[in-house]
């Protein structure tokens, strides 16, 4: 990494930048002791609160806290409305191409995509092929991933239209914010986050089957065992509406079916947290015991609204996501407001010979992989793992994408060796119904070890506030 | 409500009682075995107070003989039995965890930091003295949970299935102590020999009875009047008749297209121990009432998780 990072803060003379200058002079007025002290406050109130996300293969109850940091990250409000025309833009255009995926497939024609690129893709569902779904809207809920490079620039890392999690620790994180450091919020004009579960409830049924007027909208959950249960049970609570698992559920007459205390109840709008591949058993994985038998075909009849729509994967792979300019421009008409991070595709040719030739400054991510597994960090990494990643890559280059080692912008956080600067990165969530919106800010991940990229809370990392300023 | 909701409800509330339940039980003894002279008296109460709550097999697994110490440390802290109340308290917590978006916040939070405290109390090896505290504690955190219950929750179906599984779990564990101590009530216990004043402390403590029998009697302490009271008195908390009554009231809330046949037969049971004497129940024997009573008491509880809590899969 020969590039010095982009510091969110403070400028290479020491100053800060202007829409942190307030928040840096309390800052350097706060004692140690008193941030340690907030900290271990702000601990034990997630723990007491359940804020806990569970792991895998541990003993039975295992549950960890996602580590919390104090200082928050400020955005700009010119930076903020720049961002937020992206987003719209870009989710905008996403959808549009899901439908015109599973309908007639123009962007395939136009010789924009090359076709086997999304019908060959694992993540395409020949089972929606024409299936027409409200409003034309499929990832109702978006978690784009943002990163800053070293000359300022947001770029979009990641898209993430299957089932994007953590909203609800940018609803806690702000709570635990107000309540560590109230004298924060009367000195700076910091907009508000909370009517987040007020939007997406007013989506989700904006988006019921056509002729329905009061429609009941669910949230299918996993269960309480499953890493994310916290959020689904947040956010349920939150939109005061039921959290159901799959055995609660059970299809009719082409209609699906709560079982209530009182007798069966009809349901509308599913919002799912569970993968395609769990939703119905007769489709799908047929050892799935999470989804619900015969949930395809009311879908495919246009009795129940899921929520995100299944195919949306079609979208967000990572052999897809080089093409989503060229998405914007055509259906939109426009050219794209954010930019992607430069992407080598290692099925091509050219791209290939200069990746394998570059491999020690270069990321190569799998195009399915998630969560930061099954990727390479070529200047952290050892000979010996690079020798097997251009072994894989040769073996079959399909599955890799490669991208230049991003010098991910840093913001201070509180260490055990005091305030130090760490890397970050930002996933707003967007909102498609009647019309798109975005609550200001998002969630921030932070990469809590020193020099780190990696931000995934399964791999060390933490999160912070996400302030965007009403006024500087 | 969701069917499973009011089945975790309803389970959260049960195992909450339960854990207090225990821990009065354990409180009794340990108060007793701090009085000289009654060490025959204590062993034979744990045996038989084991015996009615069907906790001997596991117990007879790890001890050979009957030491109150062990007893206590195996109803208190064992977490391997998932009868003792450190596990009753992770169960009542778990049920609250796969339906923590429909508690209030504070329930939960009562209830995860019980649980939470519960497994720290428990990873120490708890000293000597130890019991005392921790089963007080455990009262403490009932009486708290309960509370946030009445005082934060909405008067819905969700209230009243916590209610039901409050009471249903109530009336089974007066039932059971009733018949740890069946022998000590028959009629003409009385007669002949002065019951140990002591002994029947520990019953009446256990079910929190017993400033309740002074104030209601104003008398020495009589087989044929503990049974009433913790039979037939209407305003005793944990007398069969209360526990049966608050069950029907709270199932008449609830009722449902099938549930007619149930809401009958906890009436009846309401009805039979309002309108019966004492007399009738020690005519027909003290441990036959109660063995009937338990079989009642278990019917009912599967006829409504059957009616509501598990309905059976739809065609």
């Amino acid at each position: 990494m020969g590039s010095t990072p982009y510091n969110e803060m403070t400028l290479s003379d020491g100053t800060s930048r202007a829409h942190y200058q307030r928040y840096a002079a309390w800052l350097d007025d706060q004692p140690t002791e008193r941030l340690a002290q907030k900290r271990a406050e702000a601990d034990a109130l997630f723990h007491r609160v359940g804020i806990t996300f569970a792991v895998y293969g541990q003993e039975e109850g295992a549950e960890r806290l996602i580590p919390f940091d104090i200082v928050p990250r400020v955005l700009p409000l010119e930076e903020w409305i720049r961002l937020e025309g992206g987003l719209k833009q870009r989710v905008r255009a996403l959808n549009a191409f899901i439908h015109d995926i599973y309908h007639d497939q123009q962007i395939l024609k136009a010789g924009v995509i090359p076709a086997e690129q999304v019908l060959c893709n694992s993540q395409y569902r020949p089972e929606m092929q024409g299936v027409d779904v409200p409003g034309g809207i499929y990832a109702h809920i978006a978690g784009i991933d943002i990163v800053r490079d070293d000359a300022g620039e947001f770029r979009v890392l990641e898209d993430n239209l299957r089932v994007p999690s953590g909203v609800s620790y940018m609803l806690e994180n702000r709570k635990m914010m107000m309540r560590l450091f109230p004298e924060l919020f009367s000195g700076h004009r910091v907009a508000p986050v909370d009517h987040y579960p007020d939007v997406l409830l007013d989506n989700l049924r904006s988006v019921a089957p056509t002729g329905v007027s009061d429609p009941t909208v669910v949230l299918l959950t996993a269960g309480a065992h499953n890493s994310a249960y916290f959020e689904h049970a947040f956010l349920a609570q939150q939109m005061g509406i039921e959290l159901v698992e799959g055995q609660d559920l059970f299809v009719r007459d082409e209609a699906v079916f709560m079982r209530t205390t009182q007798g069966p109840q009809r349901v509308d709008v599913i919002y799912r947290r569970i993968d395609d591949d769990f939703l119905d058993p007769l489709v799908f994985r047929p050892d799935s015991m999470l989804g619900v038998p015969g949930l395809l075909t009311a879908y495919r009849a246009g009795r129940i609204t899921i929520a995100n729509a299944i195919g949306t994967g079609v979208a967000d792979d990572k052999s897809i996501y080089p093409y989503v300019p060229d998405m914007i421009r055509f259906y939109l008409g426009q050219s794209p407001i954010i930019a992607n991070v430069h992407t080598w595709m290692l099925r091509r040719k050219e791209d290939q010979e200069y990746v394998l030739a570059h491999l020690p400054e270069l990321v190569v991510k799998e195009v399915h992989g998630a969560g930061g597994y099954g990727m390479l960090i070529g200047p952290a990494a050892s000979k010996a793992e690079i020798d097997l990643f251009r072994r894989l890559i040769v073996a079959t280059p399909e599955r890799y994408i490669a991208q230049p080692t991003l010098a991910l912008s840093t913001c201070p956080t509180f260490t055990d060796q005091g305030i130090a600067p760490r890397h970050i990165d930002l996933r707003p969530f967007v909102l498609s119904g009647r019309d798109v919106t975005i609550v200001p800010g998002g969630l921030t991940r932070v990469a809590l070890r020193e020099g780190s990229l990696v931000v995934n809370s399964s791999q060390g990392g933490g999160t912070k506030d996400t302030w965007v300023l009403e006024t500087s | 409500m969701l069917s499973r909701t009011a089945d975790h409800m309803y389970w959260m509330s049960r195992y909450i009682e339960r854990a207090e339940s225990l821990a009065r039980l354990v409180d009794a003894h340990y108060r007793m075995s701090l009085l000289p002279h009654l060490g025959e008296t204590l062993t034979q109460s744990l045996s038989s107070t084991m015996a009615a709550l069907q906790m001997e097999e596991a117990y007879s697994k790890r001890h050979d003989t009957v030491e109150p110490r062990a007893v206590f440390e195996f109803v208190s802290l064992d977490r391997d039995y998932s009868g003792s109340i450190v596990s009753c308290l992770r169960a009542a917590r778990e049920n609250a965890r796969a339906v923590r978006g429909s508690l209030t916040s504070e329930l939960w939070e009562t209830l995860n930091s019980t649980w939470l405290e519960a497994r720290s109390l428990g990873a120490r090896r708890t000293p000597n003295a130890d019991i005392g505290h921790f089963v007080e504690w455990v009262k403490e955190r009932s009486h708290l949970t309960r509370g946030v219950t009445v005082g934060t929750m909405m008067r819905d179906e969700a209230f009243h299935f916590t209610r039901i599984g409050t009471f249903l779990e109530r009336a089974d564990s007066t039932a059971r102590i009733l018949t740890a101590h069946q022998s000590d009530l028959v009629p003409g216990a009385d007669a002949g020999v002065v019951p140990d004043p002591y002994q029947w402390s520990v019953l009446l403590r256990a079910l929190s009875a017993f400033e309740v029998y002074r104030r209601v009697y104003r008398d020495v302490i009589t087989p044929f009047k503990v049974a009433q009271l913790l039979i037939l008195r209407d305003d005793m908390p944990r007398s069969l008749l209360r526990c049966c009554k608050e069950v029907y009231q709270n199932l008449k809330s609830v009722a449902n297209e099938q549930s007619a046949e149930t809401e009958r037969r906890a009436g009846e049971m309401h009805a039979m121990l309002h309108f019966t004497r004492m007399e009738e129940i020690t005519a027909g024997g003290l441990p036959r009432f109660l063995e009937q009573f338990l079989a009642r008491l278990r019917d009912l509880g599967d006829r409504i998780a059957s009616d509501f809590l598990l309905p059976p899969a739809e065609a």
